[in-house]
């Protein structure tokens, strides 16, 4: 079981009618988590090898190999951590 | 001339990489990046000179006061206040609009009066409006903006009535840049007999603003925009204006005696001088040396130098702006109605995602509606992204800019 907490600095919800969730990786983690969930996602499209669009069951997201990602059409944030929780492993 | 690679020198942190890229900090209309002459005053008023001010005969104190004193003319003279008694230190914008809400809307504002804004303020020039309309029943009218995110003049001029006591708006819009004509606006205020309150949050930091020329009887502005600390900001007022009004917080500092009868076990109160009368308790003395050297760095840089330099910077991006195939500027065509903010999309990214992207890069920009939603529902945006630039700001970085851009426009 992945403890989330050990790899997520902020999640902040974007303001704007499309209500973004963007979540931003502990910056000394950062490489590992791009690296994970590279792994685990579906690799949709990407730029220059630092901006991913991925999707990973219901959830769609791009990745940035800054280590954010903004995720689109979640229901809230405790669907982010599920979704998270997935990734991560 | 403004020569923004010596300027730069005086800003350490644009030394700074982020993400393995050089830092270009294209966020300045939220806040502007500090001078090595501000942090070193905030240190030196730290390391020699910080006592709490007025309250005191010691040295410390004195020369505490004396500083505090001097960082309020220094702003007057910036603005041409007449003086320190015009120049009000709040926490930023925000508090000096709600100051004057508070301090003279609901002892001066009735029910069947009206407020004039328009549909391109910040937040902070609406809802204090809003709340205080709730309680006082007064109307807030707005007054329409084009399709560029110009104000509309003439639907302007007509919504003013006897009705109208106060009139509110942004001397620039911090969505779109766009420059209002704020002498235009004040003549036909006080020809139907309305005060006037300008939101100079993106003005005074990046255009020579002049009170008494403007004519206006309020202007608000914030510190932090103008490389100064954040805590600290000014609300210029009409000495008459200021001295009818009541204050806004009460306490310490703001009073000049608090006298106890016995017989009617009240206390009496009489207010202190301006500004003190709305300075209440321990004022942010140190902000305020910030902020004084601050006004003398742009003073020295000379307010028309950075004008021209960032119309320079804003003509320049649009340009080459225009040869990305899937960006979308909003606002006014011409960067001569506007100023040095430009406000964008790109086709098939939200606002977030092309900030994000730019971040990647270490190019730092604003997305979202930048707490001006109404203008945001105005122009059919769900977003928007946000470039804004100041005195250290290059041509090699909006070069930088837009590469990217390019490439990001392809996802």
């Amino acid at each position: 079981m992945v403890n989330i907490e050990d790899y997520v600095a902020r999640i902040e919800e974007t303001c704007g009618e499309e209500k973004n969730l963007i979540v931003t990786f502990k910056y000394d983690r950062k490489d590992e988590v791009v690296k994970r969930i590279l792994k685990n996602a579906k690799m949709e499209k990407s730029v220059s090898g630092i901006i991913f669009e991925l999707t990973f069951g219901n959830a769609s997201f791009r990745l940035y190999s800054s280590g954010k990602a903004i995720f689109r059409n979640l229901k809230d944030k405790d669907e982010l951590k599920s979704v998270l929780s997935g990734l991560l492993v | 001339m403004l020569d923004p690679y010596k300027i730069r020198e005086d800003f350490p942190i644009l030394k700074r990489r982020i993400n393995d890229n050089p830092l270009i900090y294209f966020d300045n209309a939220a806040t502007s990046q500090k001078p090595k002459q501000v942090i070193e005053a905030i240190k030196g008023f730290y390391e020699n000179h910080n006592a709490n001010v007025h309250r005191a005969v010691h040295t410390l104190s004195q020369e505490a006061s004396e500083l505090y004193e001097n960082a309020h003319e220094e702003v007057a003279k910036f603005i041409n206040a007449k003086g320190m008694e015009e120049t009000v230190f709040v926490r930023g914008t925000t508090e000096a609009i709600n100051l004057v809400a508070y301090a003279w809307g609901l002892h001066n504002l009735r029910k069947d009066d009206e407020v004039l804004i328009t549909l391109m303020e910040h937040h902070s020039n609406i809802v204090p409006w809003e709340s205080l309309s709730k309680m006082i029943g007064f109307q807030v009218k707005y007054a329409e903006v084009n399709n560029d995110g110009t104000l509309s003049y003439e639907a302007f001029e007509k919504m003013v009535s006897s009705k109208t006591k106060l009139v509110c708006f942004s001397h620039v819009s911090n969505v779109t840049g766009v420059v209002n004509d704020v002498k235009r606006i004040v003549k036909v205020a006080h020809e139907h007999g309305a005060l006037t309150l300008v939101d100079g949050a993106q003005s005074v930091p990046h255009l020579p603003v002049n009170v008494k020329d403007l004519g206006v009887d309020f202007l608000a502005f914030s510190g932090h925009k103008m490389l100064a600390p954040t805590g600290i900001g000014v609300l210029y007022g009409r000495r008459e204006i200021l001295e009818k009004m009541e204050p806004f917080h009460g306490g310490g500092e703001m009073i000049r005696e608090v006298s106890f009868d016995p017989v009617a076990r009240r206390c009496s109160i009489s207010w202190n001088s301006l500004p003190w009368k709305f300075e209440a308790g321990t004022p942010n003395v140190c902000g305020g040396v910030g902020l004084m050297e601050a006004v003398k760095y742009l003073k020295k840089t000379g307010m028309e130098n950075v004008e021209t330099h960032e119309e320079m910077l804003t003509v320049y991006t649009m340009r080459h702006m225009q040869e990305c195939k899937n960006v979308e500027i909003y606002g006014p065509k011409s960067a001569s109605a506007k100023c040095g903010i430009i406000p964008f999309s790109v086709a098939g990214l939200s606002s977030h995602d092309v900030a994000l992207a730019l971040d990647n890069y270490g190019i730092m920009i604003r997305s979202g509606f930048h707490c001006a939603q109404p203008l945001h529902q105005m122009l059919k945006l769900q977003s928007s992204a946000r470039a804004s630039f100041y005195i250290y700001n290059t041509r090699e970085e909006i070069d930088r800019f837009i590469e990217v851009l390019k490439e990001i426009e392809q996802f």
